[in-house]
């Protein structure tokens, strides 16, 4: 055949596929807008759920969702990014380091249920925390925590060696080479990483099942020990728990739910972009 | 100025503490998930053999007396992930090439900030979208008394697969040196030619990557898993039929057990399987990935 | 009998397997710019970087031997950041850090605790002068030091190390980059400066440090071959090695 004409046929058929995997997102996205526009209120969004949560707002599933990531964020955040300076700046490249950054990268791809297991089994149970918040966050928290060292290290990395040679040639100690010029430097990579992490916690269901979700929940929690509802876990049990549910406080739960998520996301790849835009090395 | 230098000397001695503390605390982290997964799931075999748990046929876990048998949730995690693969990584690949090698770089930001947002919506809203959409489809165009299938969720888990995959395949095209294309493209190859005998075996083992840890991530996925194949668990005999998840067991289970009962400590047991599972993948495709990058 | 400001005593460095300096003993007097010459590989940088304990980053570095400055052992009991101040380095590519014009200057002297803006100011525009460059960058000190020329940035840097007051300026290869005009102007400002700082001076150019340095050493292959008088290395060397390399029958 000739090259022209099978060229033109590999192409369409390249197109072809990456519609296939970009036009159905937009579909859902369209959809979750269209049905779900119709139920978002002020009411809707600041009241408790009434009758069985057949009606009445999803108050407080938006404030445990922003409890949970506030919480694991509060966690994951200054550890992952300390943990990631003392194993790019500070440890040995030996082979335990290695081993350790080996299991951290694979650490990332463990699947979200297997962390909630480990949540179950060490705070809800060995550390007697039970079903609550502080348990939800600190799953949450160690889930995302590869990831924020992974990206952390990638952009600690990605700072030239020669910016702490000069730091350095001009007497300044190990600590002040990193907080001035390595920190810095990394911040946008550290910064979207970490909240790549954070919007994944938020849309994130099977870690929080055992370890802080309530089914349904009309109040606010009042202290860290208590369990809350989340929009995930809320979405799940609209969905399938719940029968003859109007389908627009589904749809309404799904927009707000995924309106946080890529609010987040958006976030991350602005900063991601002016970066880039200044980065000159 | 002494002093100053002493306070700062100070200062930095905890600050650099506080540093290898966070650093001693990730690894010992990782080890707690080790221990904490081991602890409760090796217990199950105390009461079980380890052959009879992962060859049983039945998986009975609250009848008296109790069958701990994964098979069907092996199998029903295989089917599944089996479907998935076989529709995400053609169409994955082709779109990765598409958007590294033919799209104009306008469009490319496009399509890539597509697949972004297809990571990033969270698995129980496709999970809800396939309930409402798909899963009666399946039912009515295929005639199936329910559409609750193996088939059904593969075709869902394929979404959740392909943007890992398109998008590390993306970057291993991307990373292919341009003078390899520049040297077919002068031999007066057509862009084809050369993508499909230069640059794509080029990346091949960043393709390979692409495709483990899309797997991998396919394996582990448990909401939209859990809404939409039925949940049955029985050894499929055909893809059309309801199966249950490894994961999704899991999910589904652990909030009527007893804490301490052999139920918690089976699905413990089925944690560890999983977790070598994808530890197994994941290892494979970091292999595949530092080869790229020798 | 003038007392040396550094004093190199029975130098030896290993990287792990490779020795990449043999037994060098040798003085560099103040007020002097000392050039070493040598090809790829002679251990010539390993020996600067020796001198501000640079080595020290490389994990696998092992040294024996003994240096001094103002005769106080630097190996001793020697503060390694107060050392580095007292020791500057120019590096061979310019790097500017990802800052304005001014706080790449004013970076060295905030590490050491000034802060305030009318001195940091004063150290700045004294810096700059001293390095040749104020005239050319007194309106623009805000903007990114990165739009600088490879020239000016290279002048950038020494006015950085100036700016915390060294007493000594290690050079490795600074002008490898450069064009000849800028490596005029680089050479003029290291000659200016000798009267007031000693300096090394590594550089693959032998020319080079014909034009600029008082004595010259050769290196090779770790070992010091030789080292005088500038004049006297390129006229008459002792080494039947040194006349090939400055000949350029090897390296």
């Amino acid at each position: 055949m000739n090259p022209r004409l099978t060229q033109r046929i590999a192409f369409a058929i390249l197109l072809i596929c990456t519609l296939i995997v970009i036009v159905p997102v937009l579909l859902i996205v369209a959809m979750i807008i269209k049905n779900g526009a119709g139920a978002i209120s002020w009411e809707f969004l600041t009241t408790m759920p009434r009758a069985g949560m057949k009606e009445g707002g999803i108050f407080p599933a938006i404030v445990g969702t922003l409890y949970l990531v506030f919480g694991a964020v509060l966690f994951a955040l200054p550890l992952g990014v300390f943990a990631s300076v003392y194993l790019t700046e500070y440890a040995r490249d030996n082979y335990f380091t290695r081993l350790v950054k080996l299991a951290i990268v694979n650490l990332a791809g463990v699947p979200s249920v297997i962390y909630g297991l480990f949540g179950l089994g060490l705070f809800v149970t060995f550390l007697h925390f039970g079903t609550s918040i502080i348990s939800g966050s600190l799953t949450l928290g160690i889930m995302i925590l590869p990831v924020i060292i992974t990206a952390s290290r990638e952009a600690l990395d990605s700072v030239p060696r020669s910016f702490r040679e000069v730091s350095l040639s001009l007497g300044g100690s190990k600590w002040q080479t990193i907080k001035r010029v390595v920190i810095p430097n990394a911040l946008p990579g550290i910064l979207t990483g970490t909240v790549l992490g954070v919007s994944r916690a938020a849309g994130e269901t099977a870690p929080i099942l055992f370890t802080v979700a309530a089914f349904y929940l009309p109040r606010l929690p009042n202290s860290p020990f208590d369990q809350v509802m989340a929009l995930p876990y809320h979405l799940y049990v609209l969905s399938t728990q719940v029968p003859n549910v109007k389908s627009s406080i589904t749809y309404g739960t799904a927009l707000v739910l995924i309106t946080i998520v890529l609010l987040m996301n958006l976030f991350a790849i602005i900063i991601r972009s002016r970066f880039r835009r200044r980065k000159r090395w | 100025m002494t002093r100053d230098k002493r306070n700062q000397r100070i200062r930095e001695f905890f600050i650099e503490k506080t540093i290898s503390a966070s650093g001693i605390a990730s690894v010992v982290i990782v080890v707690l998930i080790f221990v904490f997964l081991l602890k409760d799931g090796l217990s199950l075999f105390k009461i079980e053999s380890i052959q009879d748990f992962l060859s049983g046929k039945l998986w009975y876990p609250i009848s008296d007396p109790p069958k701990f048998g994964i098979l069907p949730l092996i199998l029903g995690s295989i089917v599944v992930t089996a479907g998935a693969t076989a529709i995400s990584v053609p169409i994955g690949v082709a779109s990765a090439i598409y958007i590294a090698e033919v799209s104009s770089p306008r469009i490319k930001e496009y399509l890539k900030a597509g697949v972004e947002l297809l990571a990033a919506i969270p698995s129980v809203v496709l999970g809800f979208i396939g309930v409402v959409t798909l899963v009666p489809f399946v039912k009515q165009f295929f005639n199936l008394p329910t559409g609750l299938t193996a088939f059904s969720g593969s075709i869902m888990l394929a979404f959740m697969a392909m943007p890992t995959i398109v998008s590390i395949a993306e970057d291993a095209l991307t990373a292919v040196p341009r003078s390899y294309r520049e040297g077919a493209l002068a031999l007066g190859a057509t862009k084809w030619q050369t993508i499909y005998k230069v640059t794509v075996p080029s990346a091949a083992s960043g393709i390979v990557a692409a495709v483990m840890l899309g797997v991998g991530r396919v394996i582990g996925e448990t909401m939209a898993v859990m809404m939409i194949t039925g949940n049955a668990a029985v050894i499929p005999k055909s893809i059309f039929q309801p199966v249950r998840t490894l994961t999704a067991t899991i999910a589904a289970e652990m909030g009527e057990t007893v804490r301490g009962s052999d139920h918690f400590y089976a699905l413990f047991a089925i944690g560890i399987v999983l977790f070598l599972i994808t530890f197994f993948i994941n290892m494979i495709a970091d292999l595949y990935l530092h080869r790229e990058k020798r | 009998m003038v007392s040396p400001k550094i004093s190199v005593k029975d130098l030896d460095i290993r990287f792990g397997g490779i020795h990449a300096l043999k037994e060098v003993s040798l003085d560099i007097m103040n007020n002097e710019i000392l050039g070493v010459i040598g090809p790829a590989n002679s251990g010539k940088t390993s020996f600067l970087r020796a001198v501000n304990r640079f080595n020290d980053l490389v994990p696998n570095y092992q040294m024996s031997g003994r240096i001094t400055i103002d005769g106080l052992d630097i190996y001793g009991q020697v503060d390694r950041n107060g050392l580095r101040r007292k020791v500057g380095m120019v590096f061979a590519l310019p790097v500017p850090l990802p800052l304005s014009i001014f706080d790449n200057i004013a970076y060295g002297p905030q590490l050491h605790g000034i802060s305030s803006r009318k001195k940091l100011c004063e150290i700045v525009e004294k810096a700059l002068k001293a390095a040749f460059l104020w005239d050319e960058v007194k309106d623009r000190l805000k903007k990114p030091a990165h739009n600088l020329s490879g020239g000016q940035q290279q002048r950038l840097c020494i006015a950085r190390t100036l700016a915390v007051e060294p007493e000594v300026i290690l050079f490795d290869e600074p002008c490898s980059g450069l064009d000849p005009i800028s490596t005029a102007k680089v050479e003029e400002a290291m000659l200016q400066l000798k009267s007031r700082y000693t300096i090394v001076l590594v550089t693959n150019n032998t020319k080079q440090a014909a034009r600029v340095s008082d004595r010259t050493a050769f290196f090779l292959m770790g070992e010091l071959v030789e080292i005088d008088k500038t004049d006297k290395i390129f006229t008459a060397p002792a080494d039947t090695r040194t006349s090939d390399y400055i000949e350029g029958r090897f390296g």
